[in-house]
């Protein structure tokens, strides 16, 4: 089982790489809307990767209004 | 079967087609993301009737989009919500369904074409894109394909023939899911619905989809088309039904107010439920 550190370091990971940033650019409590500059349409790739990555279901509505990466990979960790 | 180049094709404002070696490609390439309001209908209407004027010279057909962000973000909203505000409340539902019933008798047209019908998705399939999908035989999906029906957040239902057709391919479970959830589902969870048929690697759904065009030209077409009228009965009577409950939905002022949320919300998440 992944830890939380472990699951948040790898979204960041896939988030930099998906959106072609730099990974230490990226911060488990940035705002990935305004970090990564996407829309939810934007948003909505980011959560395909992370589904495919993990292996996991992710609803949108589980992540409707999270905005932080820290938030995000609770709600990842919690399907694993 | 011809294996040359039959006919020249044709490029429109929104999209554009040809028939090579008995395949008809059609290409969505309307800016942002494919949305399906007039120009595309009209433009759509005029693929039908060549689709139907081809029959004899093809054998399949694949449709795809040239956009980056996916096949299709569905329904034009924005032109919609535009039109209707300059409309008393009988005109807009009569506009509606006049758009309605002109958007249905194309879909109807690729859904019954003898031919062996493949859209190759990728990137956001929702709404109305998602409806053209489904009118086609075999869904291919690259795997960062995005399906959803997000009509039930404007106070709608889907309208292009999405529910009749999503009952006829999957079993009851998923339809409620993804009507009375509005979520999205990605192409993994789309294949295991069975609403999708094969899953491709990134970029690679129009090659599978070519792949899958080139196996069906195998066969003998009067057989493909007989086993296609068995296997993929048109539902008309609940098409025509999803017609007239749209229009109901679309004639109460929540409708209004859910089309105006959405084009009006500048903030970031508008596609999220």
């Amino acid at each position: 089982m992944k830890t939380l550190e472990q699951t948040t370091d790898e979204l960041l990971g896939l988030a930099a790489q998906h959106f072609k940033i730099a990974r230490e650019e990226l911060g488990p409590g940035d705002d990935f809307y305004k970090k990564l500059k996407i829309d939810s349409l934007r948003a909505l790739e980011l959560i395909t990767r992370l589904e495919n990555h993990f292996g996991i279901e992710l609803p949108d509505y589980e992540v409707q209004g999270v905005t932080d990466f820290r938030t995000l990979a609770s709600r990842i960790q919690a399907r694993l | 079967m011809t294996t040359s180049k039959v006919h020249p094709g044709e490029t429109t404002k929104t999209l554009s087609w040809e028939l090579k070696e008995g395949v008809i490609e059609l290409a969505l390439h309307h800016p942002p993301c494919n949305e399906i309001g007039s120009a595309m209908l009209e433009d759509l209407e005029r693929f039908a009737a060549a689709l139907e004027s081809a029959e004899g010279k093809a054998g399949a057909l694949i449709v795809y989009s040239q956009r980056e962000a996916g096949f299709s973000a569905g329904a034009d909203l924005r032109e919609l919500y535009g039109a209707s505000l300059k409309l008393g409340a009988a005109e807009r539902v009569s506009g509606v369904r006049e758009f309605l019933e002109r958007i249905h008798r194309v879909f109807n047209t690729i859904d019954a074409s003898p031919l062996t019908t493949i859209a190759a998705v990728h990137g956001v399939t929702f709404g109305g894109g998602f409806e053209l999908a489904l009118a086609c035989d075999l869904i291919v999906a690259d795997k960062m394909a995005r399906f959803c029906f997000p009509e039930l957040r404007l106070g709608l239902i889907p309208g292009f023939g999405g529910l009749p057709r999503l009952r006829r391919d999957v079993g009851n479970a998923v339809v409620r899911d993804l009507l009375l959830t509005g979520r999205s589902i990605n192409a993994a969870k789309a294949l295991a619905a069975g609403l999708v048929s094969q899953v491709a690697a990134e970029g690679e759904a129009l090659r599978a989809a070519r792949a899958t065009a080139a196996q069906a030209l195998k066969f003998d077409r009067t057989a493909s088309a007989a086993a296609k009228r068995f296997a993929k009965p048109i539902p008309r009577e609940e098409l025509r039904r999803e017609i007239d409950l749209f229009c109901e939905l679309f004639a109460r002022p929540a409708a209004m107010d859910g089309l105006r949320k959405f084009v009006e919300d500048t903030g970031a998440h508008p596609y999220l439920p």
